[in-house]
């Protein structure tokens, strides 16, 4: 046990856990905020992405004991920003969503991506897309939601 | 109303986006406790005992002693027990279940329990045939008989892994003599039937609820039977609410997956170089047990002459027991295995007997009127002709199959015709599903769809309102579709077979014209509608006779690669489909489906490598077993056809599983074009395409 201290979607937090817990069950067990997924729990599928002093991070393989002093936003706090209405609206506007699953963390590693580099090309896209797998929709869908998130967020980012 | 193809927002997508959807691993409930599956270590074995921890205090175990009914998971063959009893058929098989309120002390528990087996020999490969069916149409012994020239082929395909993102999860909980089971799923009223044989109650007691499903492609449809009799038996026994979720190693390594097959052809060759006749022989691995494995089966022969008329055909196939994990549906059901062998064979023969392989293709090509492979009829017109014309067009095939034939290009080309019966094959909906749909009106005017189909992605909840709303000519906002609760819902048969929109849809327009005209504002109103077989449909079931399918959707795929003379790995570079689908009820669901399915059923053909050694499953996780990536993928340019069908909803057919069937053969037909060298197996991988081109 050990008490840890970080920043949890701008609230400062102290959890008091064993530091070897992932991020994801702090989140998802102590925190109730689901809305980041456990789809392989290794590191692999990125569903369970969050943005770690804005940077995407998967929460299934960093342990509690990291978070320590950082500042960590989930899809819960990053869905009341004007950037998200922006590429909300473009995911649905382009059919991007299936079953949903890896789409909040797709939701994330889109935010993570324009706000390194505001107007990326395909190729960047796709690259920054990497860590994130999708069953559902092959992509297509998904990279010119954020396509079109980059043209009409202009500025945004 | 505007046409019915214009695309509109999916109902479930905002809440998909903002991460505020509930899945089954997202519900928490008081008192919960979380169970484990103790699992089989061994083949195929007997148990000779099982020696328990000393248990904590609010911890259980659940096995078959704890079955107040039958200890089998009602599918279609009855022959998988829900919990081990006595002896165990595949490594992986769940023998018992540890719940308690704290997972890794559940963990600790399943750790510790010792169970001696007395391991007996397994049976693998395609030795015990346990289904057989064959049929006949015209007469292809005799032809055989006087054949001058008899092509043969053999094509054999191996596993495919569903990955689902979300693995397979459900709830069970008791409360005041009622058991319920709420989780991810395809099927609520499989696992309700499965349910109350289990724990021999009555349907009265028995209530199934789907929690958004996050992707399923088969994988759901009647594995999750197993798992809700678990947990069922769990709560039932602990009186607390059961979560039972997969982890992702488990999920790959003991859920369903695609049936591994072999299918030999022999084709008799006409003096005009056509075929006179085909004899296929299909070989299916089922695993530890049949399941649906005979109707896989049944779908795979009736697939056999392709979208090709041959008037001598003699189709045979079995189902073989093997000791190893249970493979059960995945999109395309038998239709993937064997498209891929025939239209490669189709290809090889042309290139035996010294013809061009489109040539011989077109001439084959089925047009409306002609019997089907089981001696029914196509009896709505067939588009191939056009959308053959279009995908040639779009993809510049001609020129480039002529240059990239070229000895020492990489380059390649392949496309593969494809048609997927709509709907349970023959008469299953009338004879088994026999679904019913209602709609129910209230006061405010607003429409509830009362029907036991689940959203999982495919959008179903959208295209079903749709055709609602566009029936009774109101705004789409007032029809409701909420996930299907067995107490409130009819079975409207399960969500498989791409039947959701073609006859539950059907079912909905027609409620909805029912409804239409009995309209008044302001009352409440419920209709009901029956399924009815079209009256010209005739089928055997035994003789596997007759129209096999109502309608048949049709597509063309042509993927383009170029294949590294160096490290033998393939390069996508170009991807184009036709599809004929009938109409489509919202075209950019259409194109997801199509692009999503397309995309599964290439990287079946080329990079899904998925073995099995000695019962052992050897990928355990999405390291091992690869799925695309965003790099990957690359753009598809994909054109829907109007062509619609009289009984579909607004002309609509199946579309779900369509475009997987046709991605596999395309591309292996591509890499074989690029690299000069016959291929008769998937997946492609770059080992396999290096030993063909060192060894010739
Ligand atoms: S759950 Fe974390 S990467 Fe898959
Ligand atoms: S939408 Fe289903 S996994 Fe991406």
């Amino acid at each position: 046990m050990a008490e840890i201290r970080f920043i949890l979607n701008g609230a400062e937090t102290v959890v008091n856990e064993d530091p070897t817990m992932r991020l994801l069950d702090v989140l998802r067990d102590l925190m109730g905020l689901t809305g980041a997924k456990e789809g392989c729990g290794e590191g692999e599928c990125g569903a369970c992405s969050v943005l770690v002093d804005h940077d995407i991070v998967n929460s299934c393989i960093m342990p509690l004991g990291n978070a320590a002093g950082r500042d960590i936003m989930t899809i819960e706090e990053f869905s009341k920003t004007e950037r998200y209405n922006v590429i909300s609206r473009a995911y649905e506007d382009a059919g991007a969503v299936q079953c949903g699953f890896c789409i909040p963390g797709m939701i994330i590693a889109t935010e993570s991506l324009l706000n390194k580099n505001p107007h990326p090309s395909e190729i960047e896209i796709r690259d920054g897309l990497s860590g994130n797998l999708c069953r559902c929709t092959g992509y297509n869908m998904i990279v010119k939601a954020i396509q079109l998130a980059a043209e009409r967020g202009d500025g945004l980012w | 109303m505007s046409d019915i193809s214009k695309s509109i927002p999916k109902s479930d997508s905002a809440g998909k986006i903002a991460g505020e959807t509930i899945y089954i691993g997202d519900m928490v409930l008081d008192d919960m406790l979380h169970a484990m599956t103790l699992r089989s270590v061994h083949a195929k074995a007997r148990i000779k005992s099982i020696r328990l921890p000393e248990m904590p205090e609010g911890y259980f175990i659940v096995d078959h002693r704890d079955i107040p009914g039958d200890n089998c998971v009602n599918i279609i063959f009855d022959d998988m027990p829900v919990f081990a009893d006595g002896k165990v058929n595949y490594i992986g098989e769940p023998i018992l279940l540890a719940a308690g309120p704290k997972r890794k002390k559940v963990k600790e528990i399943i750790d510790s329990i010792e169970v001696e087996y007395e391991p007996s020999e397994p049976v693998f490969g395609y030795s015990k045939s346990v289904v057989h069916h064959e049929f006949e149409k015209g007469d292809a012994a005799s032809v055989f008989c006087k054949a001058e020239r008899i092509i043969k082929g053999s094509y054999s395909t191996g596993y495919q892994e569903h990955i689902y993102m979300e693995p397979q999860g459900v709830i069970g909980l008791y409360e005041d003599n009622k058991t319920t089971v709420i989780g991810s799923m395809q099927c609520p009223y499989y696992i309700k039937n499965a349910v109350v044989r289990t724990l021999g109650t009555g349907q009265e007691n028995v209530r199934v609820i789907q929690a958004a499903t996050g992707g399923a492609f088969g994988g759901k449809e009647e594995f999750p039977s197993l798992m809700g009799c678990q947990a069922a038996v769990a709560a039932n026994k602990t009186g607390k609410p059961i979560k039972l979720i997969y982890e992702r190693t488990e999920d790959i390594e003991t859920t369903t997956k695609r049936h591994p097959s072999r299918i030999d052809f022999e084709a008799a060759a006409g003096e005009d170089g056509s075929i006179e006749a085909l004899r296929v022989r299909v070989f299916l691995d089922s695993g530890a047990y049949i399941g649906l494995s005979g109707v896989v089966l049944q779908r795979a022969m009736i697939a056999a002459s392709g979208v090709y008329t041959i008037s001598n055909l003699s189709v045979s196939g079995d189902v073989y027991e093997t000791n190893t994990v249970p493979n059960g549906a995945f999109r395309g059901f038998g239709a993937p295995q064997m498209f891929f062998a025939i239209e490669m064979f189709i290809h090889h023969f042309a290139i035996e007997t010294g013809q061009d392989p489109l040539a011989l293709r077109k001439r084959h090509l089925a047009s409306m009127g002609d019997p089907t492979s089981t001696g029914g009829t196509f009896r709505d017109p067939i588009i191939m002709g056009d959308m053959i014309q279009k995908a040639i067009d779009m993809s510049g095939y001609d020129e480039k199959i002529a240059e990239y034939s070229k000895p020492g290009d990489h380059r390649g080309i392949g496309m593969s015709w494809v048609l997927h019966g709509c709907g349970f094959t023959g008469s299953g909906e009338q004879k088994h599903i026999k679904a019913v749909v209602r709609l129910r009106k209230e006061k405010d005017d607003m429409v509830t769809i009362l029907a036991a189909n689940t959203e999982m992605g495919q959008g179903a909840m959208t295209t079903l309102r749709k055709i609602a709303a566009g029936v009774l000519g109101i705004p789409i906002e007032k029809v409701i579709y909420n996930n299907p609760d067995t107490d409130l819902v009819p079975d409207s048969g399960p969500t498989v077979a791409s039947r959701t929109v073609m006859i539950v849809g059907g079912l909905i327009a027609r409620a909805a014209r029912q409804l239409k005209e009995k309209w008044v504002p302001g009352k409440e109103i419920l209709v009901e509608e029956r399924y009815r077989q079209p009256d010209y449909i005739e089928w055997d079931e035994d003789k596997l006779r007759g129209d096999a399918y109502p309608a048949y959707s049709w597509g063309v795929n042509v993927v383009e690669v170029e294949v590294s003379p160096v490290t033998y790995e393939v390069d996508l570079k170009g991807i184009w489909a036709v599809y004929d689908i009938g109409k489509a009820i919202d075209e950019r669901i259409i194109i997801g489906q199509a692009e999503g399915g397309l995309s599964q059923g290439i990287s079946y053909g080329m990079t899904e490598v998925m073995e099995c050694r000695e019962g052992r499953i050897q990928q355990r996780n999405m390291t091992d077993y690869i799925i695309p990536t965003a790099g990957d993928c690359i753009p598809m340019e994909i054109v829907i056809m109007d062509n619609p069908y009289p009984l579909g909803p607004y002309g609509a057919k199946g579309a779900g599983e369509l475009p997987l069937v046709g991605g596999a053969p395309a591309v292996a037909l591509a890499i074989e074009n690029a690299i000069g060298k016959r291929i008769d197996r998937i997946p492609a991988t770059p080992e396999y395409i290096m030993e063909l081109m060192e060894n010739g």
